[in-house]
């Protein structure tokens, strides 16, 4: 009896103010949408990390024609210095931090240069001689690379060493200034929705303050008297988030997974279903925000 | 059934008290009328029963229990105990009769069976048998005060509280009002009525207890308003025992039987 009276006054609550209800629903729902895009970003870098990690390396490029650095004042590499070289990378000292490597040619560099970018036409301008030889290291702990990088760079014929990885963390920070904007607008957002969760509530209770001044007479437990307000907040905020969760998903599915995947084919985009297990988080801060608000306010306007 | 020992109530230092150290008990099954000018502390004296508001010192005792010391989690539980009426009625407009009255069970968590079987009964004992279906809007004053009078009573609470129930009635209408309440008071529920209504007190012809400025000025039993007297009051002041002769006349006490 007790529970079909509170979802009755719920109904009738959400009824009367349904306008307030609303802007509820559409506060909560853009400030968790933010919040929810800040997440997926840090599921995306985690993703990208875990995915380049494996693959990037350090690359020690040789000297070739017209190289100016200081280790190449002797002209091209010549394949005495490179094999000194590849024997440095297979003696103990230097063994132990890598995993495998391998030697990358001009050819093979000019290859990969015209994969990399069939669609320009900077393609036909560029010709072997002018890409440098490489070797190709995987490391087994990429944060060794300074070593390496130590190792290698003075030695003759060693043009550079360069750690692809530098170039990832580039795009992360990027990421991560995204997903820190993204946040700072949520945490504005949710100012927003607290406070206007806090006066739809309030607006609530001076419109029943007859049956709650009744209630309270005739003995209702604070409970049955709080309750219904508490909850039509809760309702308003977890149908925010559930607009949320849905906007994310679509946001994962149509957008990264149709249109960002097609062109990035060698990425790997987070799936509709890693976002959606930012969801029950979402809805559980609404819970939070919206109970938080709605006890804080009644707390103040609704004696009992 | 309430008991006030030496009870005073300051809302505002600079003030003076609106209860200054008032001891008095009301005894189950009585029927009290508080009378007093505005700001003699009436209203005060109730809010008190029903812990409105805490005494500044003294204790408030209703059925047993110090009021003050309850927790506030115990304090719905002691107001099932207590029914209130208004001078202005409460009525929720958008319910029926019958909602307006079971509205009082269902927010304590009475079954539905209970509510439809309980409601009738106690709108034939305010004499609104058959008109549940009615909404407040369409009754006259007296009938939405018998309303609010089943309401106060639908819990079957051991106290009644009447803060001038027939304020806003005409003298007829209220004689029909004070016939319902002394027929609650006749099935063992204690009535304190704060009122103004001097014919009322009169020709009921229970205790009266006289607040001024906040102290008890007279407490009689079957006594009369004689408040309105203005030669008799100065000389009355503590002094209950001229009063007790006019309660005593034949003529006052013959004069209205309800």
């Amino acid at each position: 009896m007790r529970a079909a009276f509170v979802l009755g006054e719920i109904a009738g609550g959400l009824r009367r103010n349904l306008a307030m209800v609303v802007s509820v629903i559409l506060v909560t729902f853009v400030s968790l949408t933010f919040v929810g895009a800040a997440g997926m970003l840090q599921l995306q870098i985690n993703q990208m990390k875990g995915y380049w990690y494996d693959r990037v390396q350090v690359a020690i490029f040789l000297c070739g024609q017209g190289s100016t650095a200081a280790g190449c004042a002797s002209g091209p590499v010549t394949p005495d210095q490179q094999k000194a070289i590849q024997a440095l990378l297979d003696s103990p000292a230097v063994a132990q931090y890598v995993n495998d490597y391998h030697y990358e040619s001009q050819n093979e560099a000019y290859q990969h240069f015209k994969e990399q970018f069939a669609n320009s036409p900077i393609v036909d301008s560029v010709t072997p001689d002018q890409l440098p030889a490489s070797f190709r290291i995987n490391l087994k702990d990429p944060e060794k690379y300074q070593i390496i990088s130590e190792t290698f760079s003075s030695r003759p014929g060693v043009e550079t060493v360069i750690d692809q990885r530098q170039l990832l963390e580039r795009l992360f920070s990027v990421m991560n200034g995204a997903s820190l904007v993204a946040i700072v607008i949520a945490g504005v957002m949710i100012v927003c929705a607290i406070l206007l969760i806090g006066t739809t509530i309030r607006l609530s209770a001076f419109s029943r303050r007859r049956e709650t001044g009744i209630m309270r007479l005739v003995g209702a437990s604070k409970l049955v008297i709080q309750l219904p307000f508490v909850l039509e907040g809760v309702i308003a905020a977890v149908i925010g988030a559930v607009l949320a969760s849905a906007t994310l998903w679509a946001v994962a599915k149509f957008f990264l997974g149709d249109v960002l995947a097609k062109q990035y084919p060698d990425t790997a985009f987070i799936s509709p279903a890693q976002a959606l297990m930012l969801s029950p988080l979402l809805i559980g801060l609404g819970v939070v925000l919206a109970g938080s608000a709605s006890m804080l306010t009644l707390r103040r306007y609704l004696k009992v | 059934m309430i008991r006030f020992d030496n009870v005073t109530m300051v809302y505002d230092k600079k003030a003076r008290p609106a209860l200054d150290s008032v001891s008095i008990e009301i005894q189950r099954g009585e029927f009290a009328f508080l009378v007093g000018p505005s700001g003699s502390g009436k209203s005060t004296f109730l809010r008190l029963v029903l812990r409105e508001d805490r005494a500044t010192s003294g204790s408030v005792f209703v059925a047993g229990q110090n009021v003050a010391k309850l927790s506030s989690w115990r304090v719905p539980r002691l107001r099932r105990g207590i029914g209130v009426v208004f001078q202005d009625f409460r009525l929720l407009p958008q319910k029926t009769v019958f909602a307006n009255v079971a509205f009082a069970m269902q927010v304590i968590g009475k079954n539905r069976s209970v509510i439809r079987e309980t409601v009738p009964e106690v709108l034939k004992t305010v004499g609104l048998e058959g008109m549940g279906h009615r909404m407040p809007h369409e009754l006259s004053g007296g009938e939405q005060q018998r309303v609010a009078i089943a309401r106060a009573v639908v819990n079957r609470p051991g106290i009644l509280l009447a803060d001038e129930p027939t304020g806003n009635l005409d003298p007829t209408t209220s004689q029909g009002i004070m016939q319902v309440l002394d027929k609650i008071n006749q099935n063992g529920t204690t009535v304190v009525m704060a009122t103004h209504d001097d014919d009322i007190v009169n020709s009921m012809r229970k205790r009266v207890i006289e607040l001024g400025s906040g102290k008890i000025v007279r407490d009689e039993a079957k006594a009369l308003y004689t408040s309105m007297m203005p030669a008799v009051r100065p000389s009355h002041l503590g002094q209950p025992a001229p009063s007790r002769e006019a309660v005593g006349s034949p003529a006052g006490a013959s004069e209205e039987e309800i």
